[in-house]
């Protein structure tokens, strides 16, 4: 029999006066000792950004896909077609629940390395991205989320503390210690629950959206992934149902320029843009400064508005850094730049919108240190009292019997049986 | 089972009795919604939803992009809305890009979110050979989603059934896969394949209520009571194995499973504690397939009253080939010579 991986058959055969192919794998600008390089980002300048009539043809906004929805110049000002013109009230709103999801992000992480938890992933630098758009939705629209978007649920004013007990997997945790930490579920805060499987939810919301509009209801759903998981499946089957049945939908791509280790290339960002994938579907897409929490707002407000004229979906790219780590269990100077994050174009969102804030004087240095201060302690706070209910790995804090629980709604025999036997072994043992 | 009472009976094929099923529930739940590659205006390719969307409408009965992973993961998104998806993946075998979103999402739903959400989804499937379909048509993969935690799996062997138990597992709030036998769904297959095929028509099974009633989920039925050998079975295989049985004149217990998770342990184990022998047969590969969890569960609670070895007549652990389908087909010859070597010690 011939073996159809033959070296000789492999390499074609001889003689053909052709060049010899090429793979091209991509690699990014910068690793680890190199400078980091952005150049080759074309920022443009904040009011230059044409803003299109929110029930607009997709194929007549093709330009917004490939440009940068700006708002907040360098010097603070907020500019251009795009300024949702907030009030102060607000603005100083959205300044407190970044800076609260900083604070907590850090307090988090340093409970991981203490041992008080498994893991954690911060959201540092990414801010705006839920907070713009959780202050742009409505409160009953349904967010599902990815792993990164804890900044909804602050937004949203959900309890830290809940969130806390969920990340120790104590005995307050709702979830009764069966999600990793950070994969949270809060129906009240229409928070949808989280997969570690990525863009698993990206169909889901665009079903949820679909039954809202089938029922003649008046809410919409919004969702987010990674640039990195862009590249999956189910990313694809969901624009193609937003496109085909016109779903109340916002699908937000949050570009950090790193999926763990494989930067944005390997997810087709040499090629071209994430929001541009909207262009193939027929849908709307935005291409948004996401370190500008006024430009997500608007482009989320822009987003939710043609939703509720049953103008369709929209897909929004928001440019950003991923200034951490993925995750507690990686380490980013091992594969990128350790340059990358303070040379980033777009800066820090916290830093924009406080800046943005002074020079509209309803704001001073010493109120935002006042705040960061007042932020840490009310954190500091919420832990101890989470950690009342235990940390992770130190004894159970729901009975072991429970696990059985919620697989089904009524537990079938097959179940009983072995908790039954679990339980008959446990006590054999002594323990 | 449960019966509206003053329901009339008619005489329906599977198809029939499926359809009916599905308009039953859409007429009582309005959030029962069905969708599905060409199940809309068409009715589907095997005509199991014909007539829905004329009834429901196009907001509760409709057409989906050829994406088995965006048709189950939006129904998980319309279950978390609120609402009772019936999807259809027209063949078991294209259920593989849903995969994910079954086992990993609609599955594990109510229990990573500790049942705020749930997926009350019931995905319908025609699953099985015997149609040369060849290996893209015919696979039996409910071995799958019975190792999976968290769903259920039913397969029906007759109209009665398919009605009631889809009926059931349609108000049931866990995502359960029900895998219709399509070899059946015109008439019961005896596995005698050079011969013609008959129908319905004068079965007893497939005199069906025109309204509501439910099989409850886990509950096996004795398609033939006896007592020299129990035959665990499901699906078309319930037919073959009746013929076999017949033209041997054994008087064999076969117990139609109806759904493997849950499953009705009591039965087989009464059955098998009665007969004290036991073969299992089904048209799924042999390795790890359902037969291997039967096996195992019969073995721990029956062992000491069993007199022989027990058998398994499966699928071959190869592809469904597409013109050899009677060698691979678990069909008499591979049934008898099985009854036999039980029977013989």
């Amino acid at each position: 029999m011939t073996d159809p991986h033959d070296s000789a058959r492999l390499q074609g055969e001889a003689g053909r006066n052709l060049p010899p192919l090429r793979l091209h794998v991509p690699e990014p600008p910068a690793r680890p000792g190199e400078s980091a390089d952005f150049t080759h980002f074309d920022i443009p300048a904040a009011d230059a950004a044409p803003r299109p009539d929110e029930t607009a043809q997709p194929a007549t906004m093709r330009d917004m896909a490939y440009g940068l929805v700006r708002v907040l110049d360098e010097n603070g000002a907020a500019v251009g077609q795009w300024n949702p013109n907030l009030p102060p009230e607000t603005l100083l709103r959205m300044l407190r629940a970044m800076a609260l999801t900083r604070a907590f992000d850090g307090r988090m992480f340093r409970a991981q390395r203490q041992g008080k938890t498994s893991f954690y992933m911060k959201s540092t630098g990414e801010e705006a991205v839920s907070i713009g758009a959780a202050l742009a939705l409505h409160r009953d629209d349904m967010c599902f989320p990815s792993y990164r978007q804890q900044g909804i649920l602050i937004a949203r004013d959900w309890p830290i503390i809940d969130m806390m007990n969920q990340i120790y997997s104590n005995k307050g945790d709702r979830l009764k210690g069966r999600q990793l930490p950070i994969m949270y579920s809060a129906r009240e805060a229409g928070f949808f629950s989280i997969s570690g499987n990525l863009t698993t939810q990206y169909p889901q919301a665009v079903g949820w959206a679909m039954a809202s509009a089938a029922r003649g209801d008046t809410r919409i759903a919004a969702t987010w992934c990674g640039e990195g998981s862009t590249a999956e499946g189910d990313f694809h089957s969901a624009c193609t149902f937003a496109s085909v049945y016109r779903a109340p939908v916002i699908m937000n791509v949050v570009n950090n320029q790193w999926a763990i280790s494989s930067f944005s290339g390997f997810a087709g960002a040499e090629a071209t843009t994430f929001a541009a994938r909207a262009v193939g579907y027929g849908i709307a897409g935005l291409r948004v400064d996401g370190n500008d929490v006024l430009a997500v707002y608007a482009a989320t407000r822009w987003a939710a508005d043609r939703a509720r004229a049953n103008a369709g979906p929209t897909l929004i790219e928001h440019f950003t850094y991923r200034v951490e780590g993925h995750s507690t269990s990686d380490d980013p100077t091992a594969y990128r730049s350790a340059e990358e994050s303070s040379l980033w174009p777009l800066g820090d969102p916290i830093a924009r919108l406080k800046q943005h804030c002074i020079t509209l004087g309803i704001w001073d240095e010493d109120r935002h240190a006042a705040m960061d201060k007042e932020l840490a302690e009310m954190v500091r706070d919420a832990a101890r009292e989470a950690e009342k209910n235990g940390i992770l790995g130190h004894g159970l804090h729901h009975p072991m019997e429970s696990m059985f629980e919620d697989v089904f709604e009524d537990m079938p025999w097959h179940l009983k049986e072995q908790q039954q036997q679990m339980l008959d072994e446990w006590k054999a043992a002594g323990l | 089972m449960t019966q509206e009472a003053g329901t009339d009976v008619q005489h329906m094929n599977m198809i029939q009795a499926i359809n009916s099923a599905m308009d039953v529930m859409m007429e009582r739940d309005p959030t029962v919604v069905v969708m599905g590659e060409d199940v809309g205006f068409f009715g589907g390719v095997f005509r199991a939803t014909a007539g829905l969307q004329q009834k429901y409408g196009k907001n509760r009965v409709f057409d989906t992009p050829i994406t088995e992973c965006g048709i189950i993961g939006v129904a998980v998104g319309m279950g978390a809305y609120g609402l009772r998806p019936v999807p259809e993946i027209q063949f078991a075998d294209y259920i593989y890009p849903a995969l994910d979103q079954l086992v990993s999402e609609a599955a594990r739903l109510r229990y990573r979110s500790a049942g705020e959400f749930i997926a009350p989804m019931t995905v319908r499937s025609p699953f099985g050979g015997g149609i040369f379909g060849g290996q893209t048509h015919s696979q039996s993969p409910e071995g799958i989603f019975t190792h999976c935690s968290g769903i259920k799996t039913v397969i029906p062997s007759t109209p009665y059934d398919a009605k009631g138990l889809l009926i059931a597992a349609i108000e049931d709030n866990d995502p359960t896969i029900f895998f219709e036998p399509k070899r059946i769904y015109n008439g019961p297959f005896d596995g005698e394949y050079d011969t013609p095929a008959t129908s319905w028509a004068g079965h007893k099974d497939a005199q069906v209520p025109t309204g509501y009633y439910r099989i409850p989920l886990g509950q096996a039925r004795i398609a033939r009571a006896g007592e020299a050998l129990t035959i665990l079975c499901y699906g078309t295989m319930v037919h073959v194995v009746e013929h076999t049985v017949a033209m041997l004149g054994l008087d064999a217990e076969i117990v139609d499973l109806r759904s493997l998770v849950p499953l009705d342990i009591e039965t087989i184990e009464a059955s098998v504690k009665k007969t004290g022998r036991c073969l299992i047969v089904h048209e799924a590969t042999r390795t790890s397939g359902f037969g291997a969890e039967l096996l195992a569960q019969v073995q721990e609670r029956c062992f000491h009253h069993l007199e022989a070895p027990i058998e398994r007549v499966t699928g071959f652990d190869t592809p469904y080939p597409h013109s050899l389908e009677w060698a691979y087909f678990p069909g008499p010859v591979r049934i008898r010579e099985a009854i036999n070597k039980i029977m013989k010690d």
